[in-house]
């Protein structure tokens, strides 16, 4: 079975974020004064081959833990699904 | 004497550093990224530059490179390690120096010259130094932006791992002087055993009058005084001595 693990990495809340400050302020400079707050992070899919969903996961979240998130700055949420053919 | 210098994909101080290493007359080699012997290596060198393009986080997909697992034993046996800049980087991202780099505060690519005062002058690396002693050395970078939680800076802090900070010309941290927004001004630590150095600034580009200073002579200086047997490794001198404010 294939499925598709999606990886999203924000920054942790305690953090500043340069990146999400440098938008915020475009925004404003094109008068979007709405704009409370941006902050900016990673979406990351990962095509796996695996027997289930739930090993699938498993290996989603070892390879997020290991590389794709740096945890003393960000965290991260997974999301795993079947893909193509019978998605049980 | 022999150093190594490792050279992954992206790399761009590796021959600074060799040349810089070289004008101290030790033998020096360089270390390809997918070779797994540090053996009879004195000190190991990490350079500057963008290995591996640095996707996803500068530094987290160096860490994974062959040679790193080595580094790690090596600096666990009690080997020298200094990563400069992407070294330090990597430092972060493979566990052997605590925190994380974030992009710089001002999000824009700093290439400057700045000042840095030695808070910490009994490691390996800063031996020759005298504690409070300004150094002039460039950076270049775009992720130097130190961070680590409150309980760890206290530690690393009260343990005197904090080697350099960012100061003024009277070596004062101010906000001025810190051109990425580090927290505690951070520029350079060591692990708590004091083998292993990290720092943004680049020593090895400052080694040449040449090219505008020698005060990163200092540093490699200190690692071959220390290396001769001249140098004690102590534990990091703590506060108390006014190395630390």
């Amino acid at each position: 079975m294939q499925y598709k693990a999606e990886i999203k990495v924000t920054l942790k809340e305690s953090i500043l974020d340069p990146q999400g400050s440098a938008v915020k302020k475009a925004l404003h400079s094109m008068s979007y004064r709405n704009v409370l707050d941006v902050r900016i992070g990673k979406h990351i899919e990962l095509m796996l081959s695996a027997d289930d969903a739930e090993s699938a996961g498993r290996e989603a979240q070892e390879i997020a833990d290991k590389l794709l998130a740096n945890p003393v700055i960000e965290n991260f949420s997974l999301e795993v699904q079947a893909v193509g053919g019978d998605a049980r | 004497m022999r150093f190594g210098v490792v050279v992954f994909p992206g790399s761009n101080c590796d021959a600074d550093c060799y040349r810089a290493l070289k004008s101290f007359g030790v033998e020096v080699r360089y270390v390809w990224h997918a070779e797994q012997s540090l053996e009879g290596y004195d000190l190991i060198v990490l350079p500057g530059g963008f290995s591996y393009g640095d996707y996803l986080r500068a530094g987290a997909i160096a860490r994974f490179a062959p040679v790193m697992s080595d580094v790690v034993r090596y600096a666990e046996a009690g080997g020298l390690v200094l990563g400069i800049c992407n070294g330090f980087q990597i430092l972060l991202e493979c566990g052997l120096l605590p925190g994380a780099m974030l992009p710089n505060v001002v999000p824009r690519f700093r290439c400057d010259r700045v000042l840095l005062r030695v808070e910490n002058a009994s490691t390996p690396f800063t031996g020759l130094c005298r504690s409070g002693q300004v150094l002039r050395m460039p950076i270049a970078h775009g992720w130097g932006n130190y961070y680590a939680d409150d309980v760890t800076l206290e530690r690393l802090e009260r343990r005197g791992q904090v080697v350099f900070r960012y100061a003024d010309e009277d070596g004062h941290p101010t906000p001025e002087a810190n051109p990425n927004g580090s927290r505690n001004s951070i520029a350079g630590l060591v692990n708590e055993r004091g083998n292993v150095l990290g720092m943004m600034p680049h020593p090895e580009r400052a080694c040449e009058a040449l090219l505008g200073g020698t005060d990163g002579r200092w540093i490699f200086a200190s690692a071959i005084q220390f290396l001769s047997g001249g140098v004690e490794l102590g534990q990091p001198r703590v506060a108390g001595d006014g190395a630390i404010h």
